[in-house]
Parts: structure tokens; C-alpha cells; sequence
């Protein structure tokens, strides 16, 4: 970990009043600056009570929490809170105020004055990919995605270094979901937040997370570590079963193309004459070779149908190209439903880039 | 023949109506400030009332039961029970109207604070009110349109009530009713049970008005 | 006047003869039923019949709001002369139209709402299980009615038990006789005397239809009085 610890949790305990067990069982837990951390586990497994003994909605039973190096039970509770963002599923958005007035919330308490306020807010709706007419509406009009939206921004109003979120995709559908999702990606990729992310969905953890925490009933931590990390090597027979199945689709959506090293392919230049082609196709076992022109792949053919030398319009567009940031997983979709089995790699400025099979793929992984 | 000749072959007398606009400007006043004055009064101690309720959940059960049973008394019964401790007038109709609001208050009140959604206290919280802010700022707001609606109920109940109370002396428009039933002249009592229903309806009116006016956020989505 | 209570509560004279407090009771009781069940009769076919149409919901909001701006002490004075003119005399029946209009609202709306507010699904699997609309309502909406009409009846039947009293005002003989007199002789024990009777016939009955709707409807948690018909005041 090379980042300074945003978040530190030491043998934090806490039992409910009148519940047998404890919730969250002595748990350690350092939380990087500017990471997304994705507490994820079945029910009762604490990550909820977890995240809200970070802004102490839920006081620990024993052990420490510091927040950037100060323990968090020493400032006045709701200035601690003031200072962390919340996002929660429901949104818990006012329905009294309008969006503006909700995401004006933490800025007001703050006491800013009405102009910082203003334009702050309408930075906010800008960032969260809101209109601005909807400054004016009252939460009952908005889409649930918009009213996520809502929340965010309204968690990030003054500028928080941390931002928790519990389960801030479970109420929407599916579709939203997702656009949400690489909504926050893009979005820390601006702001740069430390965020804790809790979640039941194990896909989601793996897609946000920079570091995944897996907790186990009864608030025991099972493991944590980068999403790749985890994947590849399931710390206890626990975290292998709620991985699920697919495991290794789930490590392909998580590596990309430029992780892995592409073959060149049989790849002949326009005016190569046929025998070249015939010992290229030979040497790379296949039936079909790729024509480029220039530095540019223009496409493939069938070695039967070449006749005398190699010309740029015998050309047939491949189906399937990748970008280098095209994760391995939908390569390899790609893959299986091309007609020569590749995926050709063309990188942002068109440049050929070379050619990704199944071989490379699960080379790739090992 | 019987007991009950009627004086007037008419239902309704413009005569007896223009002979009296000054006693009927009088009782409407006497009878509207009998009904402010109870609901009032009522709404704070409802207030007060809730607040412990809301505090301390197990005196919600007592305090409902306590209003429940007052509530059940009849009206006519409680205004003659406290007229030996208080004279006939105003007092014991006050006191009685305003024992009978408490039910209806307290229930809104308690009603309206707890049916705040738990996500929007947890998001407040979350976001650092400090405890009395958040109380006034977001449940207290939010109940509004609940304790207002109370307030309503509560009005139009008592502006009905009110007119039993001219049989203890309180005034108000029950003196015509009173009055016509003893001279078995329909006049009165059409006038003074029609304008405690205008009464009553036009408060109805005023409240839905200043409940749309407070909650905004519950019509069309659109700040005005 | 407590005391005076008492003493007007143990002299036997109280209790017996034609302004005694038992036929003052049974004449109280005997109205308070006879309009109960009047308006049970009068409101309940039509409030299903619309709730298994969900037609007439604003018919119920306005019944509501008009039936609380309704004060029963004018209706009761009003309905006097009519009822004189229609030659059915003084008491008895000026008050019970009275209280069968005090009545009729909130019976009329739980019923209504009760069968309006059943889940459309169980409506829906009804239908697909072959049944015909009357069977619909006898067999699965009305059942699933019964608590809020119960509810409903429970708080007519006590607005009717305490607003009988205003009856004495039209000269029926009923408990709100004694108060009325002691009122005009100064006679305040006895005033307490019959209040506390009243209030305790009211609360009785309240019990009362309170346990009947419990043994009705065994599956529900009863709704009281909090219900949709809303809380009204006896006036």
C-alpha cells in the first residue's frame, strides 16, 4: 500500500444490546487515500455496521477507528459527519427540498455564504451528469438513477475527502445500475476520494473496488485484497464459494488487452506474393491471413481464394476489434464469434496493434 | 292542539335575519374565538404532550389511552361537569374543547414525526445535523402537512362542538339553535346550524389550502 | 358534588319509575341501537356495491368532510320541526334521523374503503379461480372489508352512544335527562352522576364492538378508530 491510510480500523468490535454474537468481530482494516474499498459479504456479516462506525452512526463497542491519523471520536459527532460524505440506497434525499436544496444541505450547515453555495452546487450537477433545469425539482420528480445522482452530489457538496456509500445501486434497476457504476468510475477518476463502498453484490465489489474487504457472518474478516488478487487466489473456501462461479470470466473482466502481449498474427502486406503468404499461413496453422497497408490492417481473406499477389481490395473487415483497454473478458466474447477465431488489436490512433486468441488470453490469466 | 304551535308558516324568516346581523356578527365572533382559543391552547399541549411521547415511546400507549377516554365523554356531559368548578360561560366549554382536540393532535403529531422515512433521518444524520436541527429542520418540517391536517380535523370538530356549548352559556351560534328549539321557530336554527356549517367548511377549505402551501414538494415535482 | 352524586347514585328513587336511571338507560340504549343499525342497513350494501366498482371515492371524501362540519345539535334542532310537520312527534324521532346521520359516514366509508383498498391481486386470483363477481364480493372482499367495517361500525356505535344524550334537548327521555335538569336546578351531582354514566355506557360500548370486531375478524390486527373514516367528535 503506497498510499497514506485515510481510514484506520483496529480491533473494532461491536455488539448489539440483547444479540448473542458480536457484528463486527475484533476487525483491522486500513483504508488507502484516494481508493475505492468495497466492503462486501451475505447478510449479517457487519459491513454495514461497519461503514456506519466510520461517521459513527453506530458507535464501536471497543477498539479504534482514526480518520487521516485523528482518532474519530475526537471531534463533535456531526462535525466529524460534516467532513464525510454519505450516500445511502434510498437516497434519503428531503423530499421537502429541491435538488438544489438538497445538495445545498452540508454546504449550509457549514454556514458558506449563498453565492460559494450556488456555484458549488451547480458544479455538482454538472460532475454527477444532472441538467441544471433540474436544480428546481423536487426529488418525487426525478428517475431513481437521477435521484442517485442526487445523492451523490449532495454527499460531495463540500468537498469531503471520504465518501461513504451503503448500497448505493441496490434500489435501481439493472441497466441504471451499471451506467451508474462507470458513472463513479469516471467520476473518482476526477475527484480522487477515498470511498467505502458496502455491497451484497459480489460483481459489483469486483468492478468498483480498487481493494475488495470480504466479510463473513457474524462480522469476521475473510479477506482483502485487489479484485484480481482475490480472484486469482480465494483466501478460504468461504470467499471461493460467494466468488461464485465463472471465476476465471470474472479475472477476464477485470484484466485488460494492454495487460497481455498479442501475437503479431499472419498478418501480409499489400503486394506480397503467394508463396509468402502460403509459408505465413503455414507457420501460424491457419487458413486465412490479414492485409495491411501502411502501418493499417484493412481486413483478412481466405489463403484458397488469394490469386497472384496480395492487393488491398480482397479485403473482408474482421469482426471483432479490441481496443487496449478492452477487458480480456469481452475479447474473448469477441473471440469466439469471429470467423478466424482472433481479435485484432487497434490501438487509439489506428495503428495495428496485433492479435489476441484464446492462446494469449489464457496465458494471460495464468 | 299541542305543545309545539309553530310560529312562523315559513322555514326561513328574512325578517328575524334582518332584525339580528349584529347578534349574528357577535356570535360568529364569540364562536370563532371559542374555537381558536381551544385549538390553540390544544396544539400546545398536544405539542408538549408529543414531545414526551416521542421521547419516551411507553407513555405514547398511556397519553392516547389518557386523550381516548376524555375524548369519549360526551360533550354536553363534560360541559355540565365543569361548570360547578368553573361557572357557566366560556370557561368549561374551552376547557372541554380543549381536552377533545388532545386526541386528535396528539395522534397526528406522533403520526406525522414517525412517518418520516427512516433513509432521510440516516442520510441527515449522516450528512452532521446536529440533533435539535435535524428536529426542527427535517422531521418537524416534514410531519407539516400530518400535524396540519390535525389542526384541521381538530377545527372542524370543535367549530360542531362549540355549538352545544351555548346550552352551558358560552355563546356562539348554538344561542340560535337554542333559541329556536325553545320557541319551535325554525329561523334561528336554520341560521345559526348553517353558519357553523360554513364555518366549519370554510376552515376545512383554509387548511387544504395552507397544506398544499406548505408541502410543495408533494405536488407536480416543480418549486413554485 | 361528589359526594352529592353518590347520595343522587344510592337513592333508589333514582333508578326507578318513568325518569328513573334504568328506563333512562333503556330508552338511551334503545335509540343509540335502533339508529346504529339504521344506518348499518342503510349504508353498507351501497358502500360495497361502489367499493367492488372502486366508484364514488370523491362521494366518500365529501361525506367525510361534510358529516364532521355536520354539528348534530343543529341537525337534531332542524330535523324537529320536519319531523313534527310529517306528524312523528317530539323525541324519539328527530333524534334517531339525527344520529343515523352522525352514524351513516364513517360506517359508509370503511365499507367502502375496505373493499376499494383490497389487493387487486387476491381480487385477480379470485377471478382466475372462476368466481363471479358476486362471489368476488361475498366471498373474498367483503371478508377482507370486515376489520374496517367493523372498525367503522365501533366508532359509530360510541359517537351514537354519547350523542343520544343531546336528545333529552328535543324532549326523548334518554340519559342526557338528568343533566339537563340538574343543569337548570342547580342539581350538579346528579349532572355528574348521569355524565358518568354516559361516558361509561360510551366506553363500554367501545369495548364492546371492539371485542365483537376482534371475534369477527380473528385474523386481523384490529384497526380502532384509527381508520380511514377518521376520528369525529359526538356533537
Amino acid at each position: 500500500m503506497s498510499q497514506p491510510v485515510a481510514i484506520r480500523l483496529e480491533q473494532v468490535c461491536k455488539r448489539y444490546p440483547g444479540a448473542a454474537g458480536l457484528a463486527v468481530d475484533h476487525l483491522d482494516l486500513e483504508i488507502p487515500t484516494g481508493e475505492i474499498v468495497a466492503l462486501v459479504g451475505p447478510s449479517g456479516c457487519g459491513k454495514t455496521t461497519t461503514l456506519k462506525m466510520i461517521n459513527r452512526l453506530i458507535e464501536p463497542t471497543s477498539g479504534t477507528i482514526e480518520i487521516h491519523g485523528r482518532p474519530a471520536d475526537e471531534l463533535p459527532v456531526h462535525e466529524l459527519r460534516r467532513g464525510i460524505g454519505y450516500v445511502i440506497q434510498q437516497t434519503g434525499l428531503f423530499p421537502h427540498k429541491t435538488v438544489a436544496g438538497n445538495i445545498a444541505t452540508v454546504p449550509r450547515l457549514l454556514g458558506w455564504d449563498k453565492a460559494r453555495t450556488r456555484e458549488r452546487v451547480e458544479e455538482l450537477v454538472d460532475l454527477v451528469g444532472l441538467e441544471r433545469q433540474m436544480l428546481d425539482r423536487y426529488p418525487s420528480a426525478l428517475s431513481g438513477g437521477q435521484q442517485q445522482r442526487v445523492g451523490v452530489a449532495r454527499a460531495l457538496a463540500a468537498d469531503p475527502p471520504i465518501l461513504l456509500m451503503d448500497e448505493p445501486y441496490s434500489a435501481v434497476d439493472p441497466i441504471v445500475r451499471a451506467r451508474l457504476q462507470d458513472e463513479l468510475l469516471d467520476l473518482q477518476r476526477r475527484v480522487h476520494k477515498t470511498i467505502v463502498l458496502v455491497t451484497h453484490d459480489v460483481d459489483e465489489a469486483l468492478k468498483l473496488g480498487d481493494r475488495v474487504v470480504i466479510l463473513n457472518v457474524g462480522g469476521v474478516l475473510e479477506q482483502a485484497a485487489p479484485p484480481a488478487e482475490i480472484l486469482a487466489d480465494p483466501a478460504s473456501p468461504f470467499v471461493a464459494d460467494f466468488l461464485g462461479e465463472e471465476l476465471g470470466l470474472k479475472r477476464l473482466a477485470l484484466l485488460r488487452v494492454r495487460d497481455i502481449t498479442p501475437d503479431t498474427g499472419p498478418v501480409a502486406e499489400v503486394g506480397d506474393d503467394a508463396d509468402s503468404v502460403r509459408a505465413l499461413m503455414q507457420e501460424h496453422r491457419v487458413t486465412w491471413f490479414g492485409i495491411r497497408e501502411h502501418g493499417r490492417l484493412l481486413g483478412w481473406q481466405w489463403g484458397s481464394t488469394l490469386d497472384g499477389e496480395v492487393r488491398a481490395d480482397g479485403a473482408e473487415p474482421f469482426r471483432t476489434v479490441v481496443s487496449p483497454d478492452t477487458t480480456l473478458r469481452s475479447a474473448l466474447d469477441g473471440i469466439v464469434n469471429s470467423l478466424t477465431n482472433v481479435a485484432v488489436v487497434i490501438d487509439d490512433d489506428g495503428e495495428y496493434r496485433g492479435m489476441v486468441r484464446i492462446e494469449e488470453i489464457s496465458e494471460g490469466v495464468r | 292542539m299541542s305543545i309545539f304551535a309553530t310560529r312562523h308558516d315559513r322555514l326561513l324568516s328574512w325578517e328575524w335575519i334582518g332584525d339580528h346581523t349584529d347578534e349574528i356578527w357577535e356570535r360568529t365572533l364569540q364562536h370563532l374565538q371559542l374555537t381558536g382559543y381551544a385549538v390553540g391552547i390544544g396544539l400546545v399541549i398536544a405539542m408538549a404532550m408529543s414531545m414526551v411521547a416521542l421521547r419516551w415511546r411507553r407513555a405514547y400507549a398511556p397519553l392516547a389511552a389518557l386523550s381516548g377516554a376524555l375524548y369519549s365523554i360526551p360533550s354536553l356531559a363534560l360541559f355540565a361537569i365543569l361548570v360547578p368548578y368553573t361557572g357557566l360561560g366560556f370557561r368549561p366549554v374551552l376547557i372541554a374543547l380543549v381536552t377533545y382536540t388532545l386526541l386528535i393532535l396528539l395522534r397526528n403529531i406522533v403520526a406525522g414525526i414517525d412517518g418520516v422515512p427512516r433513509s432521510v433521518l440516516e442520510a441527515a444524520d449522516g450528512m452532521g445535523y446536529e440533533p435539535w436541527r435535524r428536529f426542527l429542520a427535517v422531521d418537524l418540517r416534514l410531519a407539516t402537512p400530518a400535524i396540519i391536517g390535525g389542526i384541521r380535523v381538530a377545527t372542524v370538530t370543535v367549530i360542531g362542538l362549540v355549538t352545544v356549548g351555548a346550552l352551558v352559556g358560552s355563546g356562539g351560534y348554538g344561542v340560535f339553535i337554542n333559541d329556536g328549539l325553545s320557541r319551535n321557530f325554525t329561523t334561528p336554527i336554520i341560521v345559526g346550524g348553517g353558519l357553523s356549517i360554513a364555518m366549519a367548511i370554510a376552515f376545512d377549505l383554509l387548511f387544504v389550502a395552507v397544506q398544499r402551501l406548505t408541502t410543495p414538494w408533494s405536488r407536480a415535482g416543480m418549486a413554485p | 358534588m361528589i359526594e352529592d352524586a353518590l347520595a343522587y347514585l344510592t337513592d333508589a328513587d333514582s333508578w326507578w319509575g318513568r325518569n328513573g336511571l334504568v328506563n333512562l338507560t333503556w330508552n338511551h340504549v334503545r335509540l343509540s341501537g335502533a339508529a346504529l343499525l339504521a344506518a348499518i342497513v342503510l349504508a353498507v350494501p351501497p358502500a360495497l356495491l361502489l367499493g367492488h366498482r372502486h366508484r364514488g371515492g370523491l362521494l366518500t371524501v365529501t361525506l367525510v368532510n361534510l358529516s364532521r362540519a355536520l354539528p348534530t345539535f343543529a341537525v337534531i334542532a332542524f330535523v324537529l320541526p320536519v319531523s313534527y310537520q310529517l306528524d312523528l312527534g317530539l323525541g324519539f324521532w328527530p333524534t334517531f334521523v339525527a344520529l343515523v346521520l352522525l352514524a351513516l359516514p364513517p360506517v359508509f366509508v370503511n365499507a367502502y374503503t375496505g373493499v376499494d383498498d383490497v389487493d387487486a391481486a387476491v381480487v385477480e386470483a379470485a377471478r382466475g379461480m372462476g368466481m363471479r363477481e358476486s362471489e368476488v364480493l361475498r366471498r373474498v372482499e367483503v371478508p377482507a372489508a370486515m376489520p374496517l367495517l367493523a372498525a367503522g361500525v365501533r366508532v359509530s356505535a360510541v359517537q351514537v352512544v354519547a350523542t343520544t344524550t343531546l336528545g333529552t334537548l328535543v324532549g326523548y327521555r334518554c340519559l342526557g335527562t338528568p343533566i339537563i335538569q340538574g343543569i337548570a336546578e342547580r342539581d350538579y351531582g346528579k349532572v355528574l352522576a348521569a355524565a358518568v354514566i354516559v361516558a361509561a355506557l360510551s366506553l363500554l360500548t367501545d369495548a364492546a364492538f371492539g371485542a365483537l370486531g376482534r371475534r369477527l375478524t380473528p385474523w386481523a390486527d384490529n384497526p380502532t378508530i384509527e381508520t380511514k373514516a377518521s376520528v369525529q367528535h359526538a356533537t
